[in-house]
């Protein structure tokens, strides 16, 4: 039982330390945006994709990145409503 | 067969680093006292200077530190005498740098570890600042951890960093970070942030609409030793940058916060002032259209005060500053009002450095690199201050939007740019002006400010004097009338069947009181002794004293001389008969024959002697280059023993009869800085390099290169202050040391070929006198840093490919949110009519031309959502170097593949076809797809639209294939043959790859298709049945920018996280798909969702920069094939496959020594560098093992002696040498 709760708190500890680390009961919405979140702020620190999406776009790289910083408040939608 | 590579292994070099630049900041980083840039462009961290005087940039130094460069910052810390310099990469750890000086190079401070390595969502590293005063910096990451670090200088152990401190908060958004100044108050950062925790619980999104931005204070209490949220308030939910407001005794502190439309004044305490961003006003420009700024730089005037450049999207730069309340009595006032004007208009940047020597430095985020010059303050002309007492500082009350009028450059003036590739859209190599090495094509830049560039390896070359001669001369000198003149008096030209010469002066006039023969050809002109001249032709020795009186040497009878080799004092002469004389100068400056003589069993074909060493009386050392395939070197001085001189040294055998001899000692990173080297050039156009033993004449450290096809003329002389020999074959090259790690550089010079050279030097100007035809050419060189010249051709939309015809280029170009040419000419006489209308209604005629002067290489294009302009340039990189044609697209209809394509139901008559998309990106319009057919017309100079075909899909990718077109709509792969009306469908395969085809290969009846995000799928095409059929594809999904067919079976490629990987298909599969008949044995099940069967992966590497064009082909001249590789940044590199498994395995030994004995300089691991998203493989990496050349020789010496076989340092410097020498540059 010790060991279980060990790694229970352990499991803990690592969720509040990185961000996105998952446990049983994920759900899809919190998962997928994790995904989304992941992917933008990959995009904005990495330069080169940085430039080569602003060169997509059309549009400086401090917008398109002020952007993407937007995209990740929300990157999936709203929330599920939460069940009883 | 243990010489034999087992598998695929490539050695990977840069040609050309990347230019676009991350981040630059300004500071003295040397110690100078001056200020200089620090630029961060992919992995590079380089130190730049501007000079007033030069006019230019002073490179200090570059450095790979082989990781991704986020962030760099400087401080200094308290009585530090220079900067010091912080930088974010993707290693997980904080480094401090400092720059020496004096030994060019950095130095690790410290290095601090504080979390997992790579790019990631919550380790910090996105952002980086430095307080003000040096005493702490911060680092962040997108979203939650900041951490603080303690910067302190120690009484014994110098500068030390803390712990790090925690600043943490979860579900929070970063958008911005500053360094707060507050004088020595305890530290603050600033942040721009955003708290999403309620978002993500509120499911009826009420929390989204009315989420809030905050701009939050982060004090670090020095004396408790860690960080407080101090104040925390609500800004504009646009805002998306922030600027530092002086503090302390210099201004008020606080923070400028922009967002869209609005800049606004914040700190505690103090009130908020809240200016608009001013829009352009003009007929093409939408009123409505709200900017943003983008970047910007803060500048402290000397004497107190400070102001803002703020730069929009549209590249304008605004004067943003703070009007104070009580500016003498006291400084610290609070803030009266924000005022903003306009200043001028520079590109877009992503970094702005405004220097105290009142320049500009744009690090632009496309095109060259600028540096303009100050100067106004934008203080003296009439465009109005727009103040903030005239806007509500509540950004959500509506403001009246300010206008201003665009113009011409008023305060800057712009004085130099950096040749910059940045940003590559495509590069091809081929060889269109039929020189000896291909040329390399890119398409360049964004905008109004793109550009075809033909790069070539090459020094540029000054051009100075050129002059038509009576008749063509074989050879060239200038000398000096005595041993103390600093310029040269005499240019003396050796004609037909005389000898010409000129003085050099105000004008160049020929001598006729000179003493020298004229009726002769001459073989050598020497300065002899203190002030005496010799002249040497086939018949004897001229040698003509201080007084012009000449007196005659003469060869004896039935014997002249072949060739000779002289210096101030030394005189060595072969005669037609084999027999060598040799004549040193006595105390009176007159010849003396030395009594001995030498005579060679072959026919001599050249000499060579070097320059008399400082302090001695005679260069020690000849070499005899004879018919036999031979040279030798002989001694000067009398042997000890019999008293004889001419005695033979050493001999070294070479592939072909030596034309050209030279010794002469270059720099190098041997102890004493410099080596003696015998320079020989051979008949068959190659150039070899030994170092030469100044005592017994032994020669090693062969470095060999093929430079052209006619035999080698060497000419020794001088570039940038240091010794170098000018090589002149089918083209001129200069052998030099690189000025980057002093080993021996082979460049060719952009110049015409010539057919002898000299060096010259006159009261004007220095350089390099040389003959081509019947052209004498004065020349200089003045720039060895960079062995890559560019030529531009301005193109007029963001080019995106090209294909060439008849050396010819056909570039389709387009361009997002941008009005017609059209549609601007409308607007623009609209706008016109409406004035000219209403001035007729108030009796005044005005005319209105100020918007057509607008060059939009300056100001860009009017930007317009939902408007597409794209055009298809024919440019002529050969012989006029410009835009020959230009053919427009109308209705938003945008270019986005290109093709020659012979078709065989025409008599293989060769078509454009272009595939066009409208309305492309715009969710919810109409949008339609085209391929265009246009006949070539006037030798392709012109082009007529055929007709245009209506298509399913996007067409991103066109083929010639089999006479017909094969095209990729999306994911299917279709063919076409060209019918009367339109193009008809032979046939059709469906999902050939998973997403959307973006590129086509073809050899045979195989057609590669690139797929946008799943790799490679090779197709086969069955012609009986017509039948198309996917048989192999890949196991992981690769995003390809570019690929390129190595062979048959074998496809390079880069995808867009920066990867080059080549995949091989099975040999069995591959013969399988072409076995004969429709084809039906290869239509089994598919594997997983896929072909039956799946490549091999034969290398894969991590190159940083994504890669645009990747390509099989030499690049230098009679070189073997290597990949040549070009990137979106403008890097430009190559894989030289290995040869030898004794070389791969030295190699692969040196790599993993310099992993450890040189560990990358922000502490990145650099095996997990190169093998950032999958396990490197079949590559080694060269620029890392080139930084070996770097070390100093213990360390050197400590890796030759752990790597296996016989490798001493100089035979794997002569190995690094190789790899680049031969097959890149």
């Amino acid at each position: 039982m010790a060991d279980k709760l060990r790694a229970q708190q352990q499991l803990e500890a690592l969720q509040a330390r990185y961000v996105g680390t998952g446990h049983a009961d994920t759900t899809k919405f919190e998962w997928t945006s994790n995904i989304a979140r992941d992917t933008y702020s990959s995009y904005i620190g990495h330069p080169p994709m940085l430039e080569y999406i602003s060169l997509g776009m059309g549009q400086p790289r401090e917008k398109v990145r002020a952007q993407m910083i937007d995209k990740m408040i929300q990157p999936v939608g709203k929330p599920p409503a939460v069940q009883d | 067969m243990a010489s034999v590579l087992s598998s695929l292994c490539m050695y990977s070099l840069t040609l050309s680093p990347p230019s676009a630049t991350t981040q630059a900041i300004v500071g003295d980083f040397a110690g100078l006292g001056r200020q200089q840039i620090l630029s961060a462009n992919g992995s590079l961290l380089t130190i730049f200077e501007v000079s007033r005087l030069q006019n230019g940039f002073i490179i200090h130094h570059t450095h790979d530190i082989f990781g991704i460069i986020r962030g760099i910052a400087s401080y200094r810390p308290h009585s530090a005498k220079k900067d010091f310099i912080i930088v974010s990469s993707d290693s997980g750890r904080v480094v401090v740098l400092e720059y020496v000086h004096e030994k060019k190079q950095f130095e690790q401070i410290h290095l601090e570890t504080f979390g997992k390595s790579g790019v990631r969502r919550v380790i910090p590293g996105q952002y980086l600042v430095a307080d003000p005063k040096g005493r702490a910096c911060m680092l962040a990451s997108v979203e939650k951890n900041k951490l603080v670090w303690i910067l302190n200088r120690h009484p014994t152990q110098g500068f030390t960093i803390s712990s790090p401190l925690e600043a943490h908060k979860p579900q929070t958004f970063v958008y911005a970070l500053l360094g707060l100044d507050v004088g020595y108050e305890n530290p603050i950062f600033a942040a721009l942030e955003v708290d999403y925790s309620e978002i993500e619980q509120d499911a009826t999104g009420v929390a989204y609409e009315e989420y809030e931005k905050q701009l939050v204070y982060y004090q670090l209490d020095l004396g408790l030793n860690h960080v407080v949220r101090l104040w925390a308030d609500t800004v504009d939910r646009t805002s998306h940058i922030l600027f530092r407001v002086p503090g302390g005794t210099n201004g008020p502190s606080g923070a400028l916060v922009c967002g869209v439309d609005n800049i606004t004044y914040r700190h505690m305490n103090q009130e908020a002032f809240r200016v608009v961003i001013p829009r352009r006003s003009g007929a093409t420009e939408n009123p409505n259209r709200r900017r943003q700024i983008v970047a910007g730089t803060m500048y402290s005037i000397k004497g107190g005060g400070f102001f803002y450049l703020l730069q929009t999207e549209d590249g304008d730069l605004f004067k943003v500053a703070l009007e104070l309340e009580e500016t003498k009595a006291n400084p610290n006032g609070a803030v009266k009002r924000l005022k903003i004007k306009y200043f001028d208009t520079v590109p877009v940047a992503s970094s702005l450095c405004l220097l105290r020597s009142g320049f500009l430095f744009v690090a632009c985020e496309s095109g060259s690199r600028i540096l303009y010059e100050l100067e106004a303050l934008g203080d003296a002309d009439d465009d109005p201050w727009f103040h903030s007492d005239n806007y509500p500082a509540d950004p959500a009350v509506d403001a009246k939007p300010a206008f201003f009028q665009p113009r011409p450059l008023r305060n800057l003036n712009p004085v130099e740019t950096m040749q910059d590739l940045n940003p590559v859209m495509a590069a091809k190599v081929v060889n269109l002006s039929n020189e000896d090495a291909p040329q390399i094509y890119t398409l360049c830049g964004t905008g109004a400010r793109s550009s075809l560039k033909t790069v070539r390896n090459s020094l540029a070359v000054l051009d100075l004097v050129e002059s038509q001669l009576p008749q063509p001369a074989s050879a060239v000198w200038t000398t000096k009338m005595t041993v103390d003149d600093v310029h040269d008096s005499y240019i003396v030209l050796s004609l037909v069947s005389m000898t010409l010469v000129l003085s050099i002066g105000e004008d160049v006039e020929e001598v006729t009181d000179s003493g020298f023969m004229k009726e002769t050809t001459t073989l050598a002109v020497q300065q002899w002794g203190p002030d005496n001249l010799l002249q040497i032709h086939p018949r004897g020795i001229r040698h003509i004293n201080a007084d012009k009186v000449a007196s005659d040497w003469h060869a004896p009878q039935h014997r002249t001389i072949v060739t000779c080799a002289t210096n101030n004092r030394q005189v060595a002469i072969a005669l037609s008969s084999g027999e060598i004389y040799y004549f040193e100068c006595d105390s009176d400056g007159a010849l003396a024959k030395s009594t001995d003589e030498s005579k060679m069993d072959g026919t001599i074909l050249c000499l060579g002697l070097g320059q008399i060493p400082e302090g001695r009386v005679r260069s020690d050392l000849l070499a005899v280059g004879t018919d036999d395939q031979a040279i030798q070197i002989l001694s000067l001085v009398p042997d000890a023993r019999t008293g004889h001189r001419l005695k033979q040294q050493s001999i070294q055998l070479t592939s072909s009869p030596p034309s050209s001899l030279a010794i002469m000692s270059m720099k190098d990173r041997s102890s004493q800085g410099s080596t003696l080297y015998l320079h020989v050039g051979l008949i068959s156009g190659i150039y070899i390099r030994t170092a030469l033993d100044e005592h017994d004449g032994t020669m090693s450290e062969i470095r060999k290169k093929f430079l052209g096809h006619k035999p080698v003329k060497i000419v020794p002389c001088v570039v940038k202050k240091e010794n170098a020999i000018l090589i002149l074959t089918s083209r001129p090259w200069l052998g030099y040391s690189d000025p980057k790690n002093n080993s021996l550089a082979l460049t060719p010079i952009s110049y015409l070929p010539l057919e002898s050279a000299w060096t010259f030097s006159s009261s004007q100007f220095e350089g390099m006198i040389g003959i081509h035809e019947d052209e004498l050419r004065i020349f200089a060189i003045d720039e060895i840093r960079s062995n890559i010249t560019q030529d531009s051709i301005p193109l007029t939309y963001t080019p995106h490919r090209f294909v060439s015809h008849n050396s010819l280029f056909y570039v389709i170009e387009r361009e997002n949110h941008t009005l017609a040419p059209k549609m601007r000419q409308q607007l623009i006489e609209d706008a016109k009519h409406k004035a000219i209308e209403s001035g007729k209604k108030n009796g005044v005629t005005k005319e209105e031309d100020d918007e057509t002067e607008l060059l939009p290489e300056n100001f860009g294009y009017p930007y317009s959502e939902f408007h597409w302009s794209s055009c298809i340039e024919i440019v002529d990189p050969v012989e006029g170097k410009a835009v020959v044609k230009s053919f427009e697209l109308d209705n938003n209809e945008a270019a986005v593949s290109i093709v020659m394509v012979p078709f065989d139901s025409r008599e293989s008559e060769t078509f454009l076809a272009v595939g066009t998309g409208k309305n492309i990106g715009w969710p919810a319009t109409q949008h339609e797809n085209f391929i265009r057919i246009y006949r070539i017309l006037e030798n392709g100079r012109s082009l007529e639209l055929v007709h245009k075909t209506k298509l399913p899909k996007l067409p991103l990718a066109l083929l010639a294939f089999k006479g017909m077109l094969a095209v990729g709509l999306g994911p299917d792969l279709a063919l076409y043959d060209i019918g009367m009306k339109q193009l008809l469908r032979k046939s059709l395969l469906e999902k050939a790859t998973p997403s959307c085809i973006m590129q086509l290969h073809t050899q045979g009846s195989r057609i590669v298709c690139a797929d946008q995000r799943e790799s490679l799928t090779y197709v086969v095409h069955k012609g009986q049945g017509n039948r198309l059929i996917a048989f192999v594809d890949d196991s992981i999904a690769r995003y390809t920018t570019c690929s390129g067919m190595t062979d048959y079976e074998t496809t390079v490629g880069g995808d867009k996280f920066g990867n080059i990987w080549m995949l091989r298909c099975p040999p069995d599969v591959s013969t399988n798909a072409d076995e004969e008949g429709e084809g039906i044995h290869l239509l089994q099940k598919g594997y997983l969702g896929g072909t039956p069967n799946r490549f091999e992966l034969m290398m894969h590497y991590f190159t940083q920069d994504i890669p645009m064009a990747v390509q099989k082909t030499p690049l230098t001249p009679g070189g073997e094939d290597v990949i040549f590789w070009a990137g979106l940044q403008g890097t430009l590199g190559v894989f030289v496959p290995f040869g030898r498994r004794k070389d791969l395995t030295m190699f692969q030994e040196l790599e993993l020594a310099m992993r450890k004995e040189d560990k990358p300089l922000a502490g990145r691991d650099h095996l997990a560098y190169r093998g950032y998203y999958a396990p490197v493989k079949g590559v080694v990496d060269g620029d890392l093992c080139e930084r070996f050349l770097l070390l100093s020789r213990d360390q050197k010496q400590a890796i030759a002696v752990a790597i296996e076989g016989n490798w001493p340092v100089e035979k794997i410097e002569a190995s690094i040498w190789t790899m680049r020498g031969l097959l890149a540059f």
